[in-house]
């Protein structure tokens, strides 16, 4: 399918979703709550057959934080962008794909040591390369005394 | 006499763990995995990693474009001309230049070297995990050759560091195509050696046919690219799929198999070399002539917006991914390193074999170590 095509799929599929065409993919955003079922039927409708997630990027926008998903078929070959955020920096809970894409266990538990997004019915959410002394350094708000990354 | 009753010990307490690294040899790099096992057999492994971890990505946030290319030379430092290459494209892409034909192809040619390179060591360093210190000798020799011809182009040898945004450092070196010209036909000499040394040994095939299955479909859910990826028959080169550079240019195979064990992962890459060999012959006598560069502003600026850049390291698919908020430096960068999602998988496939297949194993997914911490 093309991204008019896709676009036209998510509606009909999803209520509450925001469709943006991007430069490259076809952007889609989405609330956290109905995030896992979509993601669910991306992959398992015959449409979209979205099996590979080659990409999972936890970002800080300053006031939210969100994680974005970069979704590929391997029999169509076309691609979206699932874009979701909280503004709950506190306490950051979004739902765990891992039981959809196995890759995504490794993927969030890097978001979680790296921004401190937490996830849902993750099968092992533990810190991947840092300990806990650490806060979660990718965050904009990070302040660190001793190196000499100050942004 | 009375007879001593024996209890037998249960189940769950026969299991043992032990710890493999981070200095291990055939771990290649400071990767640590805590290993369960039961007798010999491995119950489950847990990879814990970032002991070389850097902070790449929170440093690309205060760093201009031009300085990123620098930081990703260290992330997979076998192949980092392409990871150079992946930042390049992602900002010209961003920017819309138009890049010269010349650097185009000149950029093949060294990705392609590189990828030959990389495989020339995994396999020095594959046969030396398995007890044929040969193979050490005779691939980093060969690899020698092609880091001399980086050195006298490039400045650099494993670290190169030739691209920048819109083109290349400098130009090729006079003496580079008869160099590339002059190993390409020593290589074609050498490389049934390698077959003749390692492919062909009985021991070998012992320890590596039917190890470590990896499926299609665990293949696509874990994310495992290159040529581990396409063991499995997981098509999966972006070379093919989303042509970048000259690839677009070149007649080339993609090498598929369908077994997706550590026998064929081998062979996958001994296939690669081949197919790297025919690139670089098709593209080394039509170089066009051309600038090496286009000038570009000195502070690079790219607009707001998302940018994704995949291209094939020599162990799978790197993705760079940019997200600019209008600004000299990057508002969030991500780098998708083909090794991260291939490490994930070793749980799944090494369970269930002998301790010394684990090594097999690991060393057919060919990790390099600060690629995944990065």
């Amino acid at each position: 399918m093309d991204k008019i095509q896709l676009g036209e799929f998510i509606k009909s599929i999803a209520r509450d979703v925001e469709i943006k065409e991007g430069k490259q993919y076809l952007e889609v955003t989405v609330t956290p709550s109905i995030l896992y079922q979509l993601a669910r039927q991306l992959r398992e409708k015959e449409e979209t057959h979205f099996d590979y997630l080659f990409c999972l990027t936890g970002v800080d926008y300053g006031v939210d934080l969100g994680v974005i998903y970069h979704l590929r078929s391997t029999i169509y070959d076309h691609v979206v962008v699932l874009k979701t955020r909280t503004s709950d920096r506190g306490n950051p809970l979004l739902d765990s794909v891992a039981d959809i894409w196995q890759t995504a266990d490794f993927h969030e538990r890097e978001v979680y040591d790296l921004l401190g997004i937490k996830f849902n019915n993750h099968p092992d959410l533990r810190r991947l390369f840092l300990d806990n002394s650490w806060g979660f350094p990718l965050r904009k708000d990070y302040v660190d005394d001793i190196n000499i990354v100050t942004k | 006499m009375e007879e001593k009753e024996i209890i037998p010990v249960p189940d769950e307490q026969q299991e043992y763990v032990i710890n493999m690294g981070p200095q291990h040899p055939s771990t290649h790099g400071v990767l640590r995995l805590l290993v369960s096992l039961k007798g010999e057999m491995v119950k489950n492994i847990q990879p814990h990693v970032g002991y070389i971890h850097s902070g790449i990505e929170k440093m690309c946030e205060s760093m201009t474009y031009t300085q990123i290319i620098h930081l990703t030379d260290r992330m997979d430092y076998i192949s980092a001309h392409i990871n150079n290459e992946a930042v390049c494209l992602n900002v010209e892409k961003a920017l819309e230049v138009d890049i010269p034909d010349r650097v185009k192809v000149i950029r093949t040619i060294m990705s392609e070297l590189t990828r030959l390179q990389s495989h020339q060591l995994w396999w020095a360093c594959f046969g030396m995990d398995l007890g044929g210190l040969t193979c050490f000798f005779y691939g980093l020799r060969d690899r020698e050759k092609i880091l001399d011809i980086f050195e006298e182009t490039c400045g650099g040898r494993m670290i190169v560091s030739y691209n920048c945004p819109g083109g290349l450092m400098y130009d090729i070196h006079p003496n580079f195509q008869k160099r590339v010209k002059d190993f390409i036909k020593y290589f074609r000499k050498i490389l049934p050696e390698y077959d003749q040394l390692l492919t062909g040994n009985v021991i070998f095939h012992e320890r590596t046919k039917g190890i470590g299955k990896l499926t299609k479909e665990d293949a696509i859910s874990f994310g495992v690219t290159g040529p581990t990826g396409r063991a499995s028959g997981f098509s999966c080169d972006i070379r093919k799929h989303e042509p970048y550079s000259a690839y677009d240019r070149v007649q080339f195979k993609e090498i598929l198999f369908t077994e997706g064990d550590t026998f064929h992962r081998y062979v996958a890459r001994i296939e690669e070399m081949w197919e790297s060999m025919n690139i670089i012959e098709q593209l080394i006598d039509n170089i066009p002539e051309g600038q090496f560069a286009v000038k570009m502003k000195p502070v690079i600026k790219l607009p707001e917006g998302e940018y994704y850049q995949r291209v094939e390291t020599a162990r799978g698919e790197l993705g760079v991914f940019v997200i600019s908020d209008g600004n000299k430096n990057p508002f969030r960068v991500k780098f998708r390193s083909p090794n991260f999602s291939n490490l994930s998988v070793l749980n799944h496939i090494a369970k269930g074999f002998k301790i010394a297949d684990l090594v097999a194993i690991g060393g057919s997914l060919d990790l390099i170590i600060p690629d995944i911490d990065r």
